[in-house]
């Protein structure tokens, strides 16, 4: 009887009980909503700081300035600090001008002569601020509109030709045994072994023989056929059933065809994931097009807005606003695409 | 759970709730690929326009020769981009000066490679001619053990939690994502602001600990912090890939295995782990190759420091070949291809030892 | 008269020509690759479409970039003959190959003799001691800041224009003592910027003839000074020892932050403190502290240059005759808050546009370091390969601050770094 209860308290929609394991699911989602998305929330609210307020230690979580006020009888505003008065007690007064160590401070209120007052006895007093500017001045300044096409048909021009011949490529390496299949997958994996930074130069130098250097083409290319994208379409596409292929070509369907009709339907989850990745690296791809463009019109987002990184200064606070305004397509992007994930093998429907 | 319902009843139960969950999943299946092929329009109408071609070919040069027709696009762009550079990358490893121009250099011979491998004592970097690629590679060595088995295992958990049916999963998968967005910059700026002197967690635990850790000039923690860091920068990666090949698993099988109760961690080993072993393949390989490779968010957060005690090899052969003002071509190439002989060996032995488990 | 059809056609043709000629060359597109470190690249923009405006036969594009791509991507793009016309150069002499000389097209020669003058050097392969090919865009001096407000507060005077190295290091540690100071003392972590102090003890860093000695007394008496003060807590090994190799490492927020006592960095860090500290405390930029040989810093800055792969000569000449004349060239300093490399403009002065008195007080104040600046720290500047021998030095500095290796075997290791890649320099055709 006690047990029949405690399976009616814990049972859940479906009628299933809650398990050890739901509740650590949900602990660890949690978790992973904090620890992955909190610093993201914290590099948005960033982005909104001016340049004094992201040196500050220790950082904050929100975009706070110092409040301003206009007094009569003076012509700028007035910084507003707290100030501990001799009596003890605390009073918000404005800053007419600090000398060393000593300030001016006037009631804002009933602005009289100046009080002096000691630099230690007053805390500024701050409000929260969004700076705009950090956001509207490069947008002015740069041709964004330009780099965000550019950007597009890069990334979505190099996407649709990776998913094709990599599935193509997975498709041949996976379902046929001849001869050189060994080797080749090797030879593609092996490419994997030198980073991209490292040849970068060589690259180049057979990009400029082809005279791609400066045209966006020089971008789409070199990268179109990723080691990685072989190999995980490949290893995918191994669960998918034999039988499927002979069915279909005792039915006298072409290869072409079984590779168009009934793979790449199969493989979605794979594909989209894919699809994602490459997506991913080409909106983000920072190092390649900044070697390859020299000429502004043909710049990228990520190479026209990251130009604020100089040699002596980097100015952060156009970086971060630029960071998110990169990141907001790819982010809606990612939404979309992601539910192809769950989609393709549903069940038993392909037996 | 203990049943009195006869075995066979149990198992008539059993089927009929298979045939309509698979009549079901039949019925889902086609209206999700009427969906697809809807949103697929203009490409199948060109890959429609292909079908005859392609059946042409075929039977010009055979069936069996059909899998290079597949492979040889990807293998036309390789060769151009991916193997001419390599060649010439080696060809750079085996000349010596400062040319771009591979005709421009003088050939030395294995002069760079000496210059690499000369060392008294092999065990101790400091001995060595070019001790920042010794360092490199030990600090490379230890990095990777470590950071491969965290990322591939939180990577998994997490792969598994997000395949289930929860609410609003859409976003969970959003979040564990989102840190692969972030260009290397950001990473290393946010985890600055974290760690630094003043920074977020020496705000929370120095109460407890007494005084201000300054987690990255300690050579332990530098590491350990570079370990977290690069692991929390990628995971989403992996997680995404194993995501993907879970989905390659036939969902009965779980049904089945919950009616006649078998316990989760059974049903992890016995049917999870089995089915998801070629995509677990690739995560491994992928993971242990891109951590061999680790340079970006490192060389931004810790500049290899202190001292060298993060700096890891890639950053070693950017260093000579670029970053330096007489960039030498020659000694980067022979150290990237000292580097990618080891990890190549490395991962020959990975998937042989992989494929034992099952076709590869 | 009959006119032939055919006449007819190459008459047409020919005045087709000539309009398409002059249309072509009614608009001559050129290209700069400039990068930024404040708002220069705006204030340029502003000056060229004024020189648009007068000269509406000439574009200038203005391709921004971040200075990665000068510092790696520049030299890449040279060496396959696919560079701008003109471009923001920081690597001087590593790049002097690639330069264009102006001379023939300049109608003043004379003009750039005297005002960009000693600077021109820096620009010329070694053997040429005419060439002309573009001008300073900034002079920088490596000189130190202080913050004032907290020798007020701890009631220690500054020290005076002849104090030496330790007397500062004295009157720091005193303040921070007092106050509970992190970080008393901090330097960016430069080979350029040691070297001023390096300089100042009394090393030579050539030998007579030219080539790289860098180890001597002087050098080491610095050295040592350095690690020292990392080990009795006058610097902090959150700064040099927080990253490796070449890696430059700022002291930036922590002095923004009122941590740091005294910070040597550089004039260009005007701008910057007037953004992030702005009137918060008094950070005054003070004399060069002084060694037995000298009270120098080291001079620095980028230049725009002319480059080989242009086009169109007369039109890059064009372009930098204006952006060098003294006014333009005034309004741009003024502006953007750097220091001009101009004997004229230097003399006369620079009426900086900023409304911190703190600014105009530091840029002064810099300006005079000028005359104070020693032999030694031009030619290290001119010096072509300077960029590896300060890197070879900080990287090993900066292990023996954290005790990696000793203080002999880094100089052991400078001196092998400088070789090998000397080396390979050699081997060049």
């Amino acid at each position: 009887m006690f047990d029949r209860t405690l399976t009616f308290l814990t049972r859940r929609r479906g009628g299933k009980r809650w398990h050890i394991t739901d509740i650590l699911t949900w602990g660890y989602l949690l978790l992973g909503v904090l620890m992955m998305f909190g610093p993201v929330l914290w590099l948005v609210m960033s982005s909104f700081k001016t340049q004094a307020g992201l040196v500050e230690f220790p950082p904050t979580f929100l975009p706070y300035s110092q409040q301003e006020v206009a007094v009569e009888g003076y012509d700028k505003p007035l910084p507003l600090f707290e100030v501990k008065m001799p009596d003890g007690s605390a009073k918000v007064m404005a800053q007419v001008r600090r000398i060393g160590i000593v300030s001016q401070m006037v009631d804002p209120e009933n602005p009289g002569p100046p009080i002096k007052v000691r630099f230690q006895d007053r805390t500024p007093v701050r409000e929260l601020s969004f700076a705009w500017e950090n956001y509207i001045t490069p947008l002015e300044q740069f041709n964004f509109l330009r780099y965000l096409w550019n950007s597009v048909v890069v990334t979505t021009v190099a996407t649709f030709i990776t998913l094709i011949i990599n599935s193509m490529a997975a498709f041949g390496l996976s379902k046929y045994e001849f001869r050189g299949r060994t080797s080749i997958l090797v030879f593609i994996i092996g490419t994997l072994m030198i980073p991209i930074s490292v040849i970068m130069v060589p690259v180049y130098l057979v990009v400029t023989k082809f005279g791609m250097v400066n045209s966006l083409w020089g971008v789409i290319l070199p990268g179109a056929a990723t080691p990685t994208g072989v190999f995980l379409l490949r290893q995918y596409m191994l669960t998918i059933p034999d039988e499927l292929l002979d069915a279909a070509r005792m039915d006298n369907a072409s290869e072409w065809q079984i590779y168009w009709r009934i793979i790449v339907p199969l493989a979605l989850p794979a594909l989209a994931v894919l699809a994602i990745f490459s997506i991913m690296w080409r909106w983000n791809d920072f190092l390649w097009p900044l070697v390859i463009l020299t000429r502004n019109e043909l710049y990228t987002l990520q190479v026209g807005l990251n130009a604020f990184q100089g040699e002596l200064q980097v100015q952060w606070h156009y970086v971060l606003a630029m960071t998110v305004v990169t990141l907001l397509p790819i982010t809606f992007v990612f939404a979309f695409l992601q539910k192809f994930i769950t989609t393709g093998i549903a069940s038993t429907g392909m037996k | 759970m203990p049943c009195r319902i006869p075995m066979e009843l149990r198992l008539r139960e059993q089927g009929e709730r298979m045939t309509l969950r698979s009549r079901q999943g039949r019925r889902a299946a086609e209206s999700e690929r009427r969906f697809e092929s809807v949103l697929q329009l203009p490409w199948a109408f060109a890959m429609r326009l292909l079908e005859l071609p392609m059946r042409g070919v075929q039977r010009v040069i055979g069936q069996g020769r059909m899998p290079w027709v597949f492979v040889m696009p990807n293998l036309l762009i390789f060769g151009t981009f991916v193997i001419v550079p390599l060649f010439i990358n080696f060809y750079y490893s085996i000349t010596g000066g400062t040319d771009l121009f591979p005709a421009n250099r003088p050939f030395v011979g294995t002069e760079q490679y000496d210059l690499l491998l000369d060392c008294e004592d092999y065990l101790d970097p400091f001995s060595c001619r070019q001790d920042r690629f010794w360092r490199g590679m030990y600090n490379t060595a230890f990095f990777v053990t470590f950071q491969v088995a965290g990322m591939v295992g939180i990577s998994l958990i997490t792969a598994l939690v997000l395949n289930r049916r929860i609410p609003g999963r859409a976003f969970f998968r959003s979040v564990f994502f989102y840190p692969v967005l972030l260009s290397p910059v950001v990473v290393a700026l946010i985890w600055k602001w974290i760690l630094q002197r003043e920074g977020l967690l020496n705000a929370f635990i120095s109460d407890w600990i007494g005084n201000k850790t300054l987690w990255l000039v300690e050579p332990g923690w530098a590491m350990f912090w570079v370990i977290s860091v690069s692991t929390w920068a990628h995971m989403g990666f992996y997680t995404l890939i194993l995501l993907a090949g879970l989905q390659s698993i036939p969902g009965d099988l779980y049904e089945a295995a919950e009616m006649d109760g078998t316990s989760r961690w059974r049903t992890f080993w016995r049917i999870t782990m089995p089915l998801l072993w070629p995509t677990m393949l690739v995560v491994l390989v992928l993971a242990l190759i891109k951590s061999v490779q680790t340079f970006d968010e490192v060389f931004v957060l810790t500049g290899g420091g202190p001292g060298t005690a993060t700096q890891l090899i890639v950053q070693y052969i950017y260093e000579t070949g670029f970053a330096t003002q007489i960039q030498n071509f020659g000694l980067a190439a022979a150290a990237s291809i000292v580097l990618g002989v080891v990890l190549l060996v490395l991962t020959l032995i990975q998937m042989k030892i992989g494929s034992g488990k099952g076709k590869w | 008269m009959k006119v032939s059809t055919r006449n007819l056609t190459i008459a047409g043709l020919a005045v087709a020509g000539m309009f398409w000629a002059s249309v072509a060359a009614a608009a001559t597109e050129l290209r700069i690759t400039w990068y930024s470190d404040g708002n220069e690249g705006e204030v340029l923009r502003d000056l060229l479409d004024r020189f648009e405006q007068q000269n509406p036969d000439i574009k200038v594009v203005v391709d921004n970039v971040a200075y990665k791509a000068i510092l790696e991507s520049l030299p890449v793009q040279l060496a396959a003959g696919k560079g701008p016309d003109m471009a923001r150069i920081t690597d001087l002499g590593g790049l002097s190959k690639y330069y264009l000389d102006l001379t023939p097209y300049l109608s003043d020669p004379e003009y750039w003799r005297q005002n960009v003058g000693p600077f021109l050097q820096w620009f010329r392969q070694p053997g040429d001691k005419t060439s002309i090919h573009g001008f300073m865009t900034q002079l920088t001096l490596t000189g130190p800041y202080v913050n004032k407000t907290l020798f007020d507060q701890a009631g220690i005077a500054l020290p005076g224009e002849d104090a030496t190295w330790d007397d500062w290091a004295a009157a720091s540690n005193a303040v921070a003592k007092k106050l509970d100071i992190p970080i008393p003392m901090a330097m960016d972590r430069s080979g350029h910027r040691f070297a001023g102090p390096a300089i100042s003890m009394g090393a030579k860093f050539f030998d007579a003839n030219g080539e790289p000695a860098i180890i001597d007394d002087g050098f080491k008496a610095m050295s040592e000074r350095i690690v020292e003060w990392h080990q009795d807590g006058t610097m902090s090994k959150e700064l040099w020892g927080s990253v490796s190799g070449s890696s430059y490492r700022g002291a930036n927020e922590e002095f923004a932050n009122a941590q740091v006592v005294f910070y040597m960095s550089g004039s260009w860090q005007v701008g910057q403190f007037s953004k992030q500290i702005g009137d918060a405390f008094d950070w005054v930029a003070v004399p060069q502290p002084c060694g037995p040989a000298a009270c120098t810093g080291m001079p620095g800055g980028a230049a725009l240059l002319a480059l080989k792969d242009s086009k169109h000569p007369k039109e890059v000449a064009k372009v930098m005759e204006y952006l060098a004349s003294e006014d333009v060239l005034a309004e741009f300093s003024a502006r953007t808050l750097f220091l001009p490399a101009h004997i004229g403009l230097s003399k006369k002065g620079v009426d900086f546009k900023t409304d911190l008195p703190l600014a105009k007080k530091a840029l002064d104040t810099f300006l005079g370091h000028l005359p104070k600046v020693s032999q030694t720290a031009y030619d290290l500047q001119a010096y072509p390969y300077n960029r590896v021998l300060f890197n070879a030095i900080i990287s090993r500095l900066g292990q023996a601050v954290v005790g990696e290796l000793s203080l002999d075997d880094a100089y052991k290791r400078m001196v092998q770094d400088i070789d090998t890649q000397m080396a390979e320099q050699k081997r060049t055709k």
